[in-house]
């Protein structure tokens, strides 16, 4: 007896719509969405560990995800090292990083701790800008490669990346799906609702929280290596900004955090229109891309603080149910 | 030494608007426990505000004030009833998402109605510098202080000093028993939201007199105001006034012995070392 449906139907439904979206839109530029959406849904899964299970809401992980970017790019360049080798040293990085900052932060409440991570994301994004033996405020160019599963570059195709990002959606997934299962995720839900409760029944609180935010943040640099081999060029303001912060927050946030599949439906929802609104209102810089999506936010904040996923759950209650 | 003096002046000069921003969101996150994250966006509208007086009607900064104070004290009523009273029954999740989402709109509509040009507010009363011994002050700078001084004075006096200031600080402190006192917290609540505004709206019509305009200025003076009020200790007012001038002095003198890029890295830094000894803040409760 699980509270937790098992995941057959969905995961089955996933990987079917997933090798039918590029059949049914071919153009490089659905591709390009396609793979934007797998990458925001596995960020916003990585995220959702922390800031969904967890309860410990984090407007930082950028600092992760540079992390994986710069750690594969400097090693790539500096080093020759295969960035599958400088993902995985990233990856480790990032985690190691998590463990250092969260020792201190995770003693800080709720809005303290948002505070922090924002205030950790800012630093680290202006040392990056004004670090010159990584490139500093020019940032850096990845060296063009031959196209190959080995260099993690594919120069004709887009569909690769597509299919690496989707490897990552996937791993993001069953790393939820595994901890929603196991002891920790109930530790991480208990910890969240109650953290005094959860100590006093001799959870130990910091090292579930530090746990899960390893994890977070060694998927999240992950990412983040993957960002640096599709578009060639990292710099701090792509790869540390506070915008990309609040978006992998967002992404959780919007499908239903502290749900397996809230961040995919987030990232459904927002990289389309987010593609959308730049394309018609973009060119003008005039910032109308913001105000849909400024709006948007406060709406469903407003309407449904559950996010989309609870929004499901409204609808179903309402049908009738089968016998 | 004259350039320490120098840099230590300008910064508590800067240090004084930034308390007085930061006292208005302590105030609303002392009584509803809540965070505008939107903090820094509500202090861009109020510079608009002032530069349209100006430039519309012709009034200077000053005599604009109680107008851009009054309208930022109706927009944070307005904001409480349309966003915050809703997303109450919500998680934390939601709250802080509601107000973030709100920093964000108003932020693409200033860029969208204002575009993304700078405006500086030009000959206002206030002009030219004088020197105190060897230290040379801005004219435009100082009065902008000495106003946030005075309406800082004024809110302590609110708080402190009247019935109202009292129901307020009541319902910060225990709600239940507020309640129970007879205090209609609800109205407490829009309360906060009218003075907490007015006084980012105060902040903002005096940085105005000197200081660009252009639709991003809030982040800067946002994320700082969430600092100081972090660092001041959490719905102390007393706490942020003393963590603004701190901050005010620790960014100029951090822009002298650093590379100025560093200038609020080394503000930020202090605020984690300070939540690393003492969680709470300088002055907040434990």
């Amino acid at each position: 007896m699980s509270v937790v449906p098992r995941p057959g139907l969905p995961v089955i439904a996933l990987v079917a719509a997933a090798l039918v979206y590029p059949l049914a839109f071919g153009s490089p530029a659905a591709i390009n969405v396609g793979v934007l959406i797998l990458l925001f849904a596995a960020l916003g899964t990585a995220w959702n560990l922390l800031g969904g299970y967890a309860g410990q809401i984090s407007f930082g992980h950028a600092v992760f995800f540079g992390i994986g970017a710069y750690t594969s790019t400097v090693l790539l360049k500096e080093a020759g090292l295969s960035p599958w080798l400088g993902m995985l040293a990233g990856a480790a990085l990032a985690a190691l990083a998590a463990v250092l900052l969260g020792v201190p932060t995770f003693r800080l409440a709720g809005h303290y701790f948002a505070i922090a991570t924002i205030v950790i994301g800012e630093i680290a994004h202006t040392v990056v800008r004004n670090l010159d033996a990584i490139g500093g405020a020019r940032g850096l160019f990845l060296p063009i490669l031959p196209t190959s599963l080995v260099n993690y570059q594919f120069h004709n195709s887009r569909l690769p990346y597509y299919g690496i990002a989707f490897g990552l959606y996937a791993l993001a997934l069953a790393a939820t799906l595994m901890v929603e299962r196991r002891r920790i995720g109930y530790y991480l839900r208990a910890i969240r609702e109650d953290p005094t409760a959860s100590r006093s029944v001799g959870v130990s609180v910091l090292q579930y929280k530090l746990a899960a935010a390893a994890l977070s943040a060694a998927l999240t640099a992950i990412c983040g290596t993957f960002y640096a081999q599709y578009v060639l060029f990292i710099d701090s303001d792509s790869v540390f900004p506070l915008s990309l912060s609040i978006l992998i927050a967002l992404t959780a946030i919007l499908g239903g955090a502290g749900r397996a599949y809230g961040p995919l439906l987030g990232a459904g929802v927002l990289v389309p229109l987010s593609e959308i609104t730049r394309i018609a209102f973009g060119g003008t810089g005039r910032g109308a891309d913001l105000v849909i999506y400024g709006a948007l936010i406060v709406l469903i904040s407003v309407a449904q603080p559950g996010g989309i996923a609870a929004l499901g759950d409204a609808l179903r209650r309402r049908l009738p149910q089968p016998a | 030494m004259e350039i320490v003096a120098q840099t230590v002046a300008s910064g508590v000069l800067l240090g004084l608007i930034l308390a007085l921003s930061a006292a208005g969101l302590t105030l609303i996150w002392g009584v509803m426990d809540i965070v505008n994250f939107a903090h820094g966006d509500f202090l861009m509208l109020g510079m608009y505000a002032s530069f349209f007086a100006w430039a519309v009607l012709g009034l200077d900064p000053l005599l604009a004030l109680p107008g851009v104070v009054a309208a930022l004290g109706l927009f944070g009523v307005v904001v409480y009833l349309g966003v915050i009273r809703p997303v109450l029954r919500g998680s934390v999740l939601a709250q802080i998402f509601a107000t973030f989402g709100l920093g964000i709109l108003l932020r693409g509509v200033a860029q969208f109605v204002f575009t993304a040009d700078y405006r500086q507010i030009g000959d206002t009363m206030a002009t030219g510098s004088f020197a105190v011994g060897p230290v040379h002050l801005g004219l435009p700078q100082t009065i902008a202080a000495l106003g946030a001084l005075i309406v800082s004075g004024l809110l302590f006096a609110l708080l402190d000093r009247t019935t109202v200031g009292t129901a307020l600080r009541a319902t910060a402190e225990d709600r239940r028993a507020a309640e129970l006192m007879g205090i209609d917290t609800r109205r407490m609540f829009a309360l906060a939201w009218a003075v907490g505004a007015g006084c980012v709206g105060a902040a903002a019509g005096l940085l105005a007199i000197y200081f660009p305009i252009f639709p991003d200025v809030g982040a800067v003076f946002g994320l700082l105001a969430f600092v100081t009020v972090a660092l001041g200790g959490f719905g102390s007012v007393g706490g942020a006034m003393l963590a603004g001038v701190l901050i005010g002095v620790v960014t100029s003198v951090a822009g002298l012995i650093f590379d100025p890029a560093y200038k609020f890295t080394v503000a930020y830094l202090l605020y984690l070392v300070v939540l690393v000894i003492r969680p709470q803040g300088l002055l907040g409760r434990a």
